[in-house]
């Protein structure tokens, strides 16, 4: 106790403030632009990098001083919200409710992939001269630095402030939020009052960008994501759409991690985050600054998905495919054989997904910590001693009843909230198998996974790999199309369609949303155990957030809740960038303009969502 | 309590923040009975429906259904004892199509397909889904030709559409649509709640049509209705509301002739009329065609 006691809480709480005043700032931009467009916008991350880096070219590459340099990155990034909202956006106006998220989805990745381009993969120093004085408080310190954060957050909050309540456009905007259609009526121009949110917000987070680059002298082109969810752990905590709330929820997490960190180890800051998340989703998704029961929501207009009618494909077209698809490894081309392997352990994997996010409407943002728990499920079991054969099949049910277990306390959540909390639980799987270091060995990963062989017949080798993959592709599309023609197809459709009216016809919607999920499961499980024989070596960034968006691209591009799409769009997808090397470098990339153009120009798929 | 009521409801209160949207609300149905509930706009019909029906949670009050409490069930539970409803607006699964719509209401009185089983219920359930047996085919066989027969009372109107996606039908389908689902659940009580909203004068005829066949079935009908004919010619009953509270209570004659009633309307009709057929809510109106 003492020990605990005798610990610098000052400067805890210090480090916290300003932690959290960064936070705040990421925050206010997510909360500003959920109230607007009632979208959580996952590119807010990217233009946090993006102001990071502009901050550097300005302070070190051009020596600015660190005034003019927050104000040109504000101006960057205010350019750069202002372009999504009006490329990304504004054309998907009437559109399935998912769409706008999908497309900041791809809008992050090209924005991350360009400052790779741009500035290479490494991070780099970003010294700002500072003052060499510590102001001495009690049996702590505080620094310029930390003054200099803290206080352009209080400016920033400021000049937010004066925007919204003492301008024109900012009362437009408060008018959007509130009703949007009740704006236009009244002559707002809701084009320029989302542009605007979308500059301000993005400026905001730019200028946190600079900020964290100061503080910790360093910037790094790979924190976009960590950065992102950080806000959004902050808005979930003040409440979604509330900007004062977002700055509350920003300096609590701020001071959540800080005291964590003292208490447990920095090991475990960002499992901190992610349970506090999914805690406030559970028991207070209105944020903590809401009072009392709100009055229901009126029921969505619209589909989820988008209005299409599938395309069926004749069967003797899906046999002849199957066929010519078992004729590959005779091509004489193992590099191909290899690389359609792959594509098809994702067409599995997207089978499984398609089923989740398109036939159920969840959509997943976590699908790869399915894959890694039936990785490292079957990798550990068999190392143990377990026969490959069983291994796998273990490892696929021990995944459906994880996986539906930890997918639980995402069912209550609704359209947006589920991207989000599925985040946080594909997170929360990757940190602890990274801290569970006695059973999984931690960030060194396991070695050593025996090669598939089932009762002594080669699968290892690329030919039969191939084949067994394949097999199981065609076994498990055939299984889930069964199902889907079955009660439980109607059923976990109509829960997509109206969760309301499908519970009022008595369909309890978390039940089949756990028989979904526990399909699916043993499916991914399936896929990501194979997977880890295939590689031998596995560890907790092999299925990573690329891994799940990746997935979710094949799954939309295939159509929402198509099987075959599914497959086809594996192959596409996960196919052909690594037939084609040169696309191979610019992966990223290419998924984030697919992903952009697709839901532009094809939201329904290729093969039409079902 | 009234003898041989099925639905009985005491004292119903939800509040708003400040407005209390209900207030103390008593409601009685027995078996058998067309009862209905009219009132100006935002008089609270639709909220008392939401309470009885499970959809909104009520701050006091009590509901029961043949003498068993039903306070407050959730929704799901509420269909399983045989209570159905539709909703103002129409709440159809638009991707599905209007077999499967209609076939979403047969869930609760699905055996075969729906094993109860405790733990191991979820794999049994897509085990019988994977190899249906013999059991299983039989059930979905006889569900289908009973959605076939349920959609027959409507004429051509739903039949030739049996594998078209409810979102490409028009508004009066819909609504059918939504009617024929909440028939396929066998329900004890069909709550319905303005099933003509929106609905031309035509369509309209041919759903008042279609709802009195339903009562001359002998079913326990609750109605929510804007159009004062229609309340008129089926009820057995109506009540009146206003501000929350029951203003009037009795036949048809009696709450169209009571004051108070009137006086509601009048107050109200100038600022209501959220559309063109609210002109049928002015009693005169409805009086009019109701002994024309």
């Amino acid at each position: 106790m003492d020990a605990i006691l005798a610990l610098p809480w000052f400067d805890f709480t210090v480090s916290g403030l300003v932690l959290g005043s960064i936070y705040a700032l990421m925050a206010v931009g997510l909360a500003l632009i959920f109230g607007v467009a009632n979208l959580i916008n996952f590119a807010h991350g990217a233009v946090f990098t993006v102001g990071a880096y502009i901050g550097w070219t300005c302070a070190v590459a051009l020596g600015l001083p660190l005034w003019a340099s927050v104000v040109l990155v504000a101006l960057g990034g205010a350019a750069v919200g202002a372009l999504i909202e009006v490329i990304a956006i504004r054309p998907l106006n009437r559109q399935s409710r998912i769409a706008p998220l999908l497309a900041t989805i791809g809008v992050g990745l090209i924005l991350d992939q360009t400052v790779h381009m741009i500035f290479g993969a490494n991070p780099r120093p970003l010294p700002v001269a500072m003052p060499a004085w510590r102001l001495t408080i009690g049996s702590g310190s505080v620094g310029p630095i930390d003054i200099t954060i803290f206080v352009t957050g209080v400016i920033a909050a400021a000049v937010l402030y004066g925007f919204l309540f003492h301008t024109k456009l900012g009362m437009a905007v408060r008018a959007t939020a509130q009703d949007d259609d009740a704006a236009k009526q009244m002559g707002v121009n809701i084009h320029a009052v989302n542009m605007a949110v979308f500059a301000i917000a993005s400026a905001l987070g730019a200028i946190a960008g600079l900020l964290v680059g100061i503080y910790y002298n360093a910037i790094d082109p790979n924190t976009s994501f960590q950065i992102m969810l950080k806000g959004m752990v902050a808005i979930v905590i003040g409440g979604m759409a509330n900007v004062p709330g977002a700055i509350g929820g920003g300096l609590i997490l701020g001071l959540i991690e800080s005291y964590g960190i003292a208490l447990f180890g920095a090991s475990y800051r960002n499992l901190f985050a992610f349970s506090v998340l999914l805690v406030m989703l559970l028991v207070k998704p209105n944020g903590i600054f809401a009072r009392g029961r709100e009055r229901q929501a009126e029921p969505m207009t619209g589909t989820f998905v988008t209005q299409s009618k599938p395309i069926r494909l004749p069967a003797w077209l899906l046999v002849l495919a199957v066929i010519v698809a078992a004729l590959v490894p005779f091509a004489g081309k193992p590099y191909v054989t290899q690389v359609m392997t792959n594509a098809l352990l994702y067409a599995l994997a997207g089978i499984s997904l398609t089923l989740i996010a398109g036939t159920v409407g969840l959509i997943s943002i976590g699908h790869a910590a399915l894959l890694a728990i039936g990785a490292y499920a079957s990798a550990l079991l068999t190392i143990a001693g377990l026969p490959v054969a069983i291994g796998l099949v273990v490892a696929a049910a021990v995944t459906a009843l994880v996986g539906t277990a930890l997918a639980y306390p995402a069912f209550r959540l609704r359209g947006h909230y589920v991207a989000i909390g599925t985040l946080a639980i594909g997170e929360i799987v990757a940190l602890v198998i990274l801290n569970w270091t006695s059973v999984t060995n931690g960030s060194l990963g396991v070695y050593g996974i025996p090669p598939l062989e089932i009762f002594g017949i080669d699968f290892f080798s690329t030919t039969p790999a191939y084949w067994l993959v394949l097999g199981l592709v065609v076994v498990f599309a055939l299984l889930q199309t069964r199902l889907l023609s079955s009660h439980l197809g109607r059923t976990w459709r109509a829960i997509r369609e109206d969760t309301v009216a499908a519970e009022t016809y008595g369909v309890s919607s978390n039940y089949y949303k756990g028989l979904a999920f526990g399909f699916a499961g043993f499916t991914a499980g399936l896929a990501g155990a194979i997977t880890a024989h295939q590689f031998s070596y596995i560890n907790f960034d092999t299925f990573n957030l690329l891994t799940s968006v990746l997935l979710l691209t094949i799954v939309i591009l295939g159509g929402l809740g198509n099987v075959a799409g599914a497959i086809l769009a594996a192959i596409l997808v996960a196919g052909l960038p690594e037939v084609f090397r040169a696309l191979a470098e610019y992966r990223m990339l290419f998924y984030g303009v697919a992903l952009l153009l697709l839901i532009r120009f094809r939201p329904q798929g290729l093969l039409g969502s079902g | 309590m009234i003898s041989g009521a099925l639905l009985t409801a005491r004292g119903i209160t939800r509040r708003f923040g400040g407005i209390t949207a209900v207030d103390g609300v008593d409601l009685s149905v027995r078996e058998g009975e067309f009862l209905s509930v009219i009132g100006p706009n935002g008089a609270g019909k639709t909220t008392l429906f939401n309470l009885i029906s499970g959809q909104d949670r009520m701050d006091a009050g009590r509901v029961t259904l043949d003498g068993r409490d039903i306070t407050n069930l959730a929704p799901r539970r509420m269909a399983e004892i045989g209570v159905a409803r539709t909703f103002q607006h129409g709440r159809v699964f638009g991707n599905l199509s209007v077999m499967d719509n209609v076939l979403i209401g047969c869930h609760t009185r699905l055996k075969a397909a729906r094993p109860r089983m405790p733990v191991i219920a979820p794999v049994v359930e897509i085990l019988r889904a994977l190899i249906r047996p013999a059991s299983v085919k039989a059930e979905e066989a006889a569900m289908r030709a009973e959605v076939r027969e349920i959609l027959a009372t409507f004429g051509d109107r739903l039949t030739p559409r049996l594998d078209q996606p409810t979102y490409s039908l028009s508004y009066a389908n819909r609504r059918r649509v939504e009617i024929a689902r909440a028939l396929a659940l066998h329900p004890r009580i069909l709550i319905l709640d303005e099933p003509t909203a929106g609905m031309n004068e035509s369509e309209t005829a041919e759903m008042q049509g279609i709802i009195a066949d339903l009562k001359a079935e002998g079913r326990t009908i609750l109605l929510i209705e804007h159009k004062l004919d229609m309340v008129m010619r089926l009820s057995d009953r109506v009540m009146a509301m206003d501000n929350g509270k029951v203003i009037s209570e009795g036949t048809p004659a009696m709450v169209r002739n009571d004051p108070k009633v009137i006086e509601a309307y009048l107050g109200h009709s100038t600022i209501g009329g959220d559309e063109p057929a609210e002109a049928s809510l002015m009693p005169e109106a409805g009086l009019q065609t109701a002994e024309g």
